[in-house]
């Protein structure tokens, strides 16, 4: 059953780009893609570009409205994902706490829906 | 033959003790807890019928379980999804044609294997909230209604159902298992098994509702539980101070009400109690467990409150008490843990080995903000202290409120017993 690790964090917390910590950071990125691919769990995993970068739309009566920036003003900020395939939630829960940003940020663990179940 | 009163009380009283082991094997079976708890419901409420009309079966368990899982395979074939359940379907099946499930006790352990301790680690889950684990357990494995749940929490029955549908909801969407935690995992998951096993046992030992206040039952099922687990993690001290507690507390049950006479089922308090009635084996089994986790120093709640009851335990009359031990064990244990309930015991330890003024004191504290308003232990403490203090005028007001507080018959009799002295 496939899980969805949903990783937040604050913005400027962690080793930050061009920072000699940040290579540890992306280093350990590398190895837990790694980890969860060779055993099987990975299904699909992205890093996305800071909220500052992002545009968001909301639609009422037809209308399209285009606003700058995400939605709400929330402190913590959706930094990237993972999809994995898990037996179970301890199993899930055990990779989720090998994402390098759980040390500074957190992940949220979610049960991908399953339809016509 | 008997009233049918009489049946119903047998049939609550079988459903009650067999309720938990059934559940979880159902679960186990079905990988679904709502499922199994929907088709308990229905085959208990089939028992009713059945067992009014032809007399209890053989084995009652093993008749619910059986009914149980027909009820399951009904429902799983009228699902939409048919199909997607012929796994669960089959072995289901392949349950029901089993040889013969009538009678034997072996037998019994065989069509329903004990994952009672599987369950636990699932209802204690950390992925839950503390309260909802609380309340799961209870629910299905101490197989209290909602409304005992609830009464134990001071907390309204519909909040309480809602919190229980919630928990299994998520346990099956997110896919919680039905496991025994690895090594790894295990000491973490462990201490939240141990709350939850701990407020079982209280809620045995002075239920919070209904006739009894022992029901020995949950106390025993309590221990039971301990025993299982110390045995699968025989190195964490904890468990072993939480075993000894347990056994400590139950060494009184036969002292702590009254057995004979009209008057009999009243509770006796500690002071009051005749030691010669106190279990001395289990008295013994939990002076030893403690004496033994305690050098090893890793201290913990249980482990106080188990030294504590070992100092009563010792004591030859409530006299001899050694008061400072208990009250310094008091302190050690309210910086752990620092609750109200706590405090108030301390209070009266202080008022044994210090004053009944200081006692006072320090009860008052603990109702800071009248936080405890609504608490009955604080009022029959703070009852209790200013009867001793000869404020009779003041006792008496606090009394009522106690017994105004209190939905446990025996507990109202013996604060009514209080205020006539």
């Amino acid at each position: 059953m496939q899980y969805m690790c949903l990783i937040y964090a604050r913005e400027g917390a962690g080793p930050q780009p061009g920072t000699a910590e940040f290579g540890g950071l992306m280093q350990g990125y590398q190895e837990f893609s790694e980890t969860v691919t060779k055993d099987g769990v990975f299904v699909g995993g992205e890093a996305l570009e800071d909220v500052a970068s992002a545009t968001t739309v909301t639609r009422e009566n037809g209308k399209v409205e285009t606003m700058d920036g995400p939605f709400a003003e929330t402190k913590e900020q959706l930094g990237g994902y993972y999809i994995l395939d898990c037996k179970d939630l301890d199993e899930a829960l055990k990779y989720a706490a090998q994402i390098p940003s759980a040390e500074y940020g957190r992940v949220e663990v979610r049960p991908v829906m399953v339809f016509d179940k | 033959m008997l009233p049918p009163l009489k049946l119903t009380h047998v049939i609550e009283k079988t459903v009650r003790e067999e309720w938990g082991r059934i559940l979880a094997s159902l679960t186990k079976n079905l990988g679904d807890m709502q499922l199994a708890e929907d088709c308990l419901q229905e085959a208990v409420i089939s028992a009713m019928n059945h067992w009014q009309k032809n007399g209890l079966p053989k084995s009652p368990p093993a008749w619910l379980i059986k009914v149980a899982r027909r009820k399951a395979i009904d429902r799983l074939r009228r699902d939409q999804n048919f199909a997607s359940k012929q796994n669960e379907i089959s072995y289901l099946i392949e349950l029901e044609n089993q040889k013969n499930i009538e009678g034997e006790r072996d037998v019994m352990q065989h069509v329903i294997p004990d994952k009672r301790l599987e369950m636990i680690f699932t209802c204690c889950h950390p992925a839950l909230e503390e309260k909802t684990k609380i309340a799961l357990t209870l629910r299905t494995l101490g197989g209290l209604s909602t409304q005992e749940i609830a009464n134990a929490f001071l907390d309204n029955p519909e909040a309480m159902a809602q919190r229980l549908v919630r928990a299994k909801k998520k346990i099956a969407i997110a896919n919680i298992p039905y496991e025994i935690p690895d090594k790894q995992a295990l000491p973490e998951r462990l201490s939240s098994v141990l709350n939850v096993i701990y407020l079982i046992f209280n809620e045995g030992y002075s239920s919070n509702s209904g006739d009894s206040v022992t029901r020995a039952d949950l106390s025993d099922e309590a221990i039971r539980l301990a025993r299982i687990i110390k045995n699968l993690s025989p190195e964490e001290t904890e468990i072993t101070g939480l075993l000894a507690l347990m056994l400590l507390h139950d060494s009184r049950r036969q002292a702590r009400t009254t057995s004979s006479g009209e008057k009999s089922g009243e509770m006796i308090s500690l002071e009051d109690q005749n030691r010669e009635r106190w279990d001395n084996a289990k008295i013994s089994e939990g002076i030893k467990l403690i004496k033994a986790a305690l050098p090893k120093q890793r201290l913990g709640p249980y482990q106080l409150q188990a030294a504590i009851s070992a100092v009563h335990a010792e004591a030859k009359t409530w006299e001899q008490t050694d008061w400072a031990q208990i009250s310094a064990l008091y302190n050690l244990l309210y910086a752990m843990q620092p609750s109200p309930v706590i405090r108030i015991n301390q209070a009266m330890a202080v008022s044994y080995s210090q004053s009944l003024q200081a006692a006072l004191t320090m009860l008052m504290d603990a109702n800071e903000a009248g936080k405890l308003d609504k608490y009955q232990p604080f009022h029959a403490a703070k009852a209790d202290l200013l009867s001793r203090m000869g404020n009779t005028t003041q006792a008496k007001l606090s009394f009522k409120i106690a017994i105004k507080l209190s939905n446990n018959q025996q507990e109202k009799d013996f604060l009514i017993q209080k205020i006539s002295h």
